[in-house]
C-alpha cells in the first residue's frame, strides 16, 4: 500500500536518489522501525523528522550500513545510472561505492589530527588508487604527488565553504561546537558524496551558526550536486530548507510530503504535541503555524545530545552508535498520538470551526488518515 | 546596606605569615597521620603479652620535620622557583635562572682543564695520590665531563632543539669512529682502542638501536593505528628463528634472509591480525599477550626444528655483502684484504652501522607511510573507528597493513639480532621483552620517533650504564653491587619522568600535511585509541 503511493507521487524512478522500501528495524522483539518506505529525489533536501525516539536515527544507520535492517530495501541509484541495494554492502562500501556520506548526532571528528588531515582522511580511497595502494606512493611517484597536490586543493575548497580556510591546520578538537558541526559536514562532502545524510546538524547551534549552517546546506545542494538527508530538531532549519518532509513517529511513517502540507497535518501536530484524545480539537484549533511547534520542541534531549568522547572502554562498535535502550520502543497501545488522531478523524465527523483554522494544504493525500493502524 | 568588607581580606598575606601559618596545618595534618603510625608501636613481650610502646620524641621529630620542610619550602622554595621564571625584557634571558649562574665560562674553562689534566695524567694518578683518593679523581673526572657537555648543550640549546633529528643522525653516524678515536688516544694505541671501543659499540651501541628499531615498529602498531599489542616479542622471534633456522639449515647469506625473515614475521602479523580485528582495548591486548606466549612455548617445544631451550648456535655471520668476511679463517677476512691488523672489532663496528642503516629505514618508512593515505588512516583508526568506516575507509585491512608493517620491522630486527648474537633461544624472547618494548614506546610519546628513540637511549642505555657505577663502592664499600639496584632506579625514573610528562617525552604530534604552517598538535587533542 505505501509503496504505491509513493510511486504515485514521484513520477519516474530515476528521480529518486533513494528509495527505501517496507524497511523493518528489530531489535529483539522491539520494533525501531516498522515497515517504513519513503523516497529522496535527487538534487532534493529531504528532512526526517519526528519526537524523540521515533527511530530516525535508526533509519539513517541503516542506510549508511552501520545496522543491518531486518526486513525491506533501501536502493540508490547513483547518477550515472548504477543502482545499489544499499542493506547488501558491507558498511565501508556504502560511502566508497554508493557514494553516501553521514554525519554523526555525537560529532565524531578526528580530533588530534587537524582540519586538513580530516579532509585528507575522507579522500582515502581515492588517493589509495593514486598511491598504487601505498607502494607507488612510498617511492615517491609523481602521479601520488599531483593526486595529493589535487586532494589538497578540494580540502581547501572544502574549507573555503565551510570558512574554516583560517584554522586549517589546527587540531579539529581545538574548535568550537559550531565549526566542528561544519567540519564534519565539510569533511563528508569531501568524500564526494552523491547523497548527503545528517543527522542533527544544527543541534546545539546558536540562531547565527544556524543560519550560516543553512546557507551552507542549500549552497551544498546547488553547487554540488549532491543529495541531501537530514534530520532535524530545529522546525525553523527543516521548514526553511527541505523541500520534503518525512514524519517518523514510533518507527512508522505519519506524514510525507512539503514543509507546508507536513506542517498542518493534525497527525503530525498531535504526534508532536503529545495532546490525549479531549484535547485534541482543542489543540487543533490553537495550532497549525510553526511557531506553536518551535515553542513546544524543546531540541535535542541528553541522550542525543553531543556526547562526550569515545572512552577507552567504549565497548563493540554498536553500543557507541546511535540510540541506547530508550530509543528501542514497541508502541503500546493508545501511545501513538497520530493513530489517536486517525482514530478521531474516523470516528467524529470534522467541526466546521476546525476545518476554518486548518490550511487547505493539510488536504494533500498523505496527510489523507488513513485506515489499518493499531 | 552597604556591605563591608574587612581589612584582613584586601591585604595579602607576607610569604612569611603564609608561611607559618602552612607550615601550622602541615605539623597539624602530619601529626594527625602519624600519631598512630610512630607515635605508638605494639609489641609482644617475652611472656607474649600485648606491649604497647610509645615513641613521642620520634613521632615530635617527624611532625617537626614535615613543618620546617613545608615553611621552608612555602618561605624560600617557591619565591625562589618564581624567580627562575623572571625574564630580562631586554636580552630574553632568564639573569636568575640557576641555569645561567651554573653554567659560566669560567667554570667551563677550568672544567675542560680538569678533565683534560685527568686524562692525561690517568694512569700516574694511582702512584701519586694513592688507590682511593685516585677513584675520586676518576669521579670528579666523570663530573667534569658531564659539566663540560651540559655547557654545551646548555649554550647551543636553541640551535639543538631546531635541528636535533640531524645532530642525532650525525652523531649516531659518528659514534664508533669518536669511541675507537678517543680510546686509542687514551691508551696511545689503535689496537687497544679497537678492543676497548667493543662494549661501547656493542653493549651500548648496537644494543640501544636494536630497541630503538622495535619500538619504531611497535610505535606504527601503537602509537599509530591506537592497537595495544603486548605481544611484540613474538613477531622478534620469528625474525631471529627464521635466519637462524634458514642460516644454519641451508646456509643462506644474511642479504636475502632479512627480506625473507621480515616477510614471515609480517605473514603471522596478518595472522595474528584476522582473530583480532573485532577485539578493541583490554581484550586485544590479552590475545596478543597470548599470541606472544604461543609462540615462545612453540619455540620451546618443537624440539625437532627449534631444539628447544637450549636454542640454536653457530649462526653464521653477516658477510660485507659477500665482499668481506668477517670470519678469520676466511680467505677473504677483512684485515685481509684491507691488510690491517687483526680485530674483532671490525664486526661489531659494521654491524652497528647494519642496524643504525636499518633504524634509518624504518624511520623512513615510517614518516613516508604517515604521510600516504594508509598511515593518515591509521591515525584516523586511533582517534575515531566508526567516523573510518563512514568515509569509507576499510578498517579491516587498515589495521592489517599495522599489524603486518609493524610485524616486519620486527622480524628485521630479529633477524638482525641473531646474526649479531650467534645464538638464539627462546629466553630472549619472553613477555618482559615486550613490556620493555611498550614501555620505550609509551615513555617517548606515542606516534612521535624522536620521542621514542630518546626513551630507547634513556632505558636501554641507561640500564647498562647502571653496570658502570663502581665508583659508588668507594662511598657504600665493597660489598656494594650497584648493578643489584638498577631496576630499582629504573622503575623510580620511570614513575618520575610518566609524572612530569604523562604523555612521554614527546607529547605533541606532527602533522602530515598543512595548508600554511606547520604546527604540531598538542597531546591534549590525540586520543590513544581504543586498543
Amino acid at each position: 500500500m505505501n509503496a504505491s503511493s509513493i510511486q504515485g507521487t514521484n513520477p519516474g524512478m530515476n528521480d529518486a536518489i533513494l528509495q527505501v522500501e517496507h524497511l523493518s528495524m528489530k531489535f529483539g522483539g522491539l520494533v525501531a522501525i516498522g515497515d517504513l518506505s519513503f523516497t529522496a529525489r535527487r538534487g532534493e533536501i529531504t528532512a526526517l523528522i519526528g519526537p524523540n525516539g521515533a527511530g530516525k536515527t535508526t533509519v539513517f544507520n541503516c542506510i549508511t550500513g552501520f545496522y543491518k535492517p531486518s526486513e525491506g530495501m533501501i536502493t540508490l541509484n547513483r547518477n550515472d545510472g548504477s543502482s545499489f541495494l544499499l542493506e547488501r554492502l558491507p558498511n565501508h562500501e556504502i560511502p566508497a561505492r554508493a557514494k553516501v556520506a553521514r554525519t554523526f548526532q555525537n560529532i565524531r571528528l578526528f580530533s588530534g589530527m587537524t582540519l586538513l588531515e580530516n579532509l585528507l582522511v575522507a579522500q582515502h580511497n581515492k588517493l589509495m588508487k593514486a598511491s598504487g595502494y601505498t607502494i607507488l606512493g612510498l617511492f615517491g611517484f609523481s602521479s601520488y604527488r599531483k593526486a595529493s597536490a589535487e586532494s589538497v586543493e578540494l580540502a581547501k575548497h572544502w574549507l573555503e565553504k565551510a570558512d574554516l580556510v583560517d584554522r586549517a591546520d589546527d587540531p579539529a578538537g581545538d574548535l568550537p561546537y559550531g565549526a566542528q558541526r561544519r567540519l564534519e559536514i565539510a569533511r563528508a562532502m569531501c568524500t564526494g558524496p552523491e547523497l548527503l545524510c545528517l543527522d542533527e546538524p544544527a543541534a546545539g547551534l546558536n540562531p547565527k551558526e544556524s543560519a550560516a549552517l543553512n546557507e551552507l546546506l542549500i549552497d551544498i545542494k546547488k553547487t554540488s550536486g549532491a543529495s541531501i538527508l537530514l534530520i532535524e530538531h530545529d522546525m525553523s532549519v527543516v521548514m526553511q530548507i527541505s523541500d520534503h518532509v518525512v514524519v517518523l513517529e514510533y518507527g512508522r511513517k505519519i506524514s510525507d510530503g512539503s514543509p507546508q502540507s507536513v506542517r498542518t497535518d493534525p497527525r503530525v501536530i498531535a504526534a508532536y504535541l503529545g495532546v490525549d484524545d479531549e484535547e485534541v480539537e482543542s489543540v487543533l484549533t490553537e495550532v497549525g503555524d510553526e511557531d506553536v511547534i518551535e515553542q513546544l520542541d524543546t531540541g535535542p534531549d541528553a541522550a542525543h545530545g553531543p556526547g562526550t568522547s569515545s572512552s577507552y572502554l567504549a565497548g563493540p562498535v554498536t553500543d557507541t552508535i546511535g540510540h541506547s535502550e530508550g530509543e528501542r520502543v514497541t508502541v503500546s497501545k493508545g501511545a501513538s498520538k497520530a493513530a489517536q488522531v486517525d482514530a478521531k478523524a474516523k470516528n467524529a465527523p470534522r467541526k466546521p470551526s476546525e476545518r476554518a483554522t486548518a490550511k487547505p494544504a493539510a488536504k494533500t493525500p498523505t496527510a489523507k488518515p488513513r485506515g489499518g493502524r493499531k | 546596606m552597604a556591605v563591608t568588607v574587612s581589612p584582613e581580606r584586601d591585604t595579602v598575606a607576607t610569604p612569611m605569615q603564609r608561611a607559618l601559618r602552612e607550615a601550622l596545618y602541615a605539623g597539624a595534618i602530619s601529626f594527625g597521620l602519624f600519631v598512630l603510625f610512630i607515635g605508638l608501636k605494639t609489641g609482644q613481650n617475652i611472656s607474649n603479652e600485648l606491649v604497647l610502646t610509645t615513641r613521642w620524641g620520634l613521632l615530635a621529630a617527624v611532625v617537626i620535620a614535615t613543618a620546617v620542610g613545608r615553611f621552608l619550602y612555602v618561605a624560600y622554595g617557591q619565591p625562589f622557583l618564581a624567580n627562575q621564571k623572571i625574564t630580562d625584557v631586554a636580552t630574553g634571558l632568564l639573569p636568575a635562572s640557576v641555569a645561567s649562574r651554573f653554567f659560566q665560562l669560567p667554570a667551563f674553562i677550568v672544567a675542560i682543564i680538569a678533565a683534560v689534566l685527568l686524562f692525561v695524567f690517568n694512569s700516574s694518578l694511582a702512584g701519586w695520590v694513592g688507590a682511593e683518593p685516585a677513584g675520586y679523581l676518576q669521579f670528579l673526572r666523570a663530573l667534569a665531563v658531564i659539566y663540560v657537555l651540559a655547557c654545551v648543550i646548555y649554550y647551543f640549546r636553541a640551535f639543538i632543539h631546531a635541528n636535533f633529528t640531524k645532530l642525532g643522525i650525525a652523531a649516531l653516524m659518528l659514534y664508533p669512529i669518536l669511541v675507537v678515536a678517543v680510546l686509542s688516544l687514551s691508551a696511545w694505541s689503535i689496537a687497544s682502542g679497537l678492543q676497548g671501543s667493543l662494549k661501547w659499540v656493542d653493549n651500548f651501541g648496537i644494543q640501544i638501536l636494536i630497541y630503538v628499531m622495535l619500538a619504531w615498529g611497535l610505535n606504527i602498531v601503537v602509537g599509530l593505528a591506537g592497537l595495544l599489542d603486548l605481544g611484540y616479542v613474538a613477531f622478534y622471534a620469528i625474525g631471529a628463528y627464521a635466519y637462524a633456522l634458514l642460516g644454519t639449515q641451508y646456509g643462506l647469506s644474511f642479504w636475502i634472509l632479512l627480506p625473507a625473515a621480515g616477510a614471515m614475521a609480517a605473514f603471522w602479523g596478518v595472522l595474528l591480525g584476522f582473530p583480532v580485528l573485532r577485539l578493541r582495548g583490554d581484550y586485544l591486548a590479552i590475545v596478543t599477550l597470548a599470541f606472544g606466549e604461543i609462540i615462545r612455548l612453540v619455540l620451546i617445544n618443537w624440539r625437532e626444528v627449534t631444539n628447544g631451550s637450549a636454542g640454536i648456535s653457530g649462526i653464521p655471520k653477516v658477510s660485507f655483502f659477500g665482499l668481506m668476511s668477517f670470519n678469520v679463517s676466511d680467505p677473504n677476512y677483512i684485515a685481509k684484504v684491507l691488510g690491517i691488523a687483526q680485530s674483532g672489532a671490525y664486526y661489531k663496528i659494521f654491524l652497528y652501522y647494519l642496524i643504525l642503516g636499518l633504524c634509518l629505514l624504518t624511520a623512513f618508512v615510517t614518516i613516508r607511510l604517515r604521510r600516504l593515505p594508509v598511515g593518515r588512516a591509521w591515525e584516523a583508526l586511533r582517534e575515531d573507528e566508526i567516523a573510518c568506516r563512514s568515509l569509507g575507509i576499510n578498517t579491516t585491512t587498515t589495521k592489517l597493513t599495522a599489524f603486518a608493517t609493524g610485524a616486519m620491522f620486527g622480524g628485521f630486527a630479529g633477524s638482525f639480532f641473531a646474526a649479531r648474537q650467534g645464538f638464539v633461544s627462546p629466553e630472549s624472547f619472553v613477555f618482559l621483552e615486550s613490556a620493555i618494548i611498550l614501555a620505550i614506546v609509551v615513555l617517548g610519546g606515542m606516534g612521535s620517533l624522536v620521542g621514542i628513540a630518546v626513551a630507547a637511549m634513556v632505558m636501554i642505555g641507561g640500564t647498562e650504564a647502571l653496570r658502570e657505577l663502581d665508583f659508588l663502592k668507594q662511598i657504600f664499600g665493597p660489598d656494594f653491587t650497584p648493578e643489584l639496584y638498577r631496576m630499582l632506579l629504573f622503575g623510580m625514573a620511570m614513575v618520575i619522568v610518566m609524572l612530569w610528562k604523562p604523555r612521554g617525552f614527546v607529547g605533541s604530534r606532527e602533522p602530515t600535511a598543512f595548508l600554511k604552517v606547520r604546527r604540531a598538535v598538542s597531546g591534549s587533542f590525540t586520543k590513544e585509541g581504543h586498543g
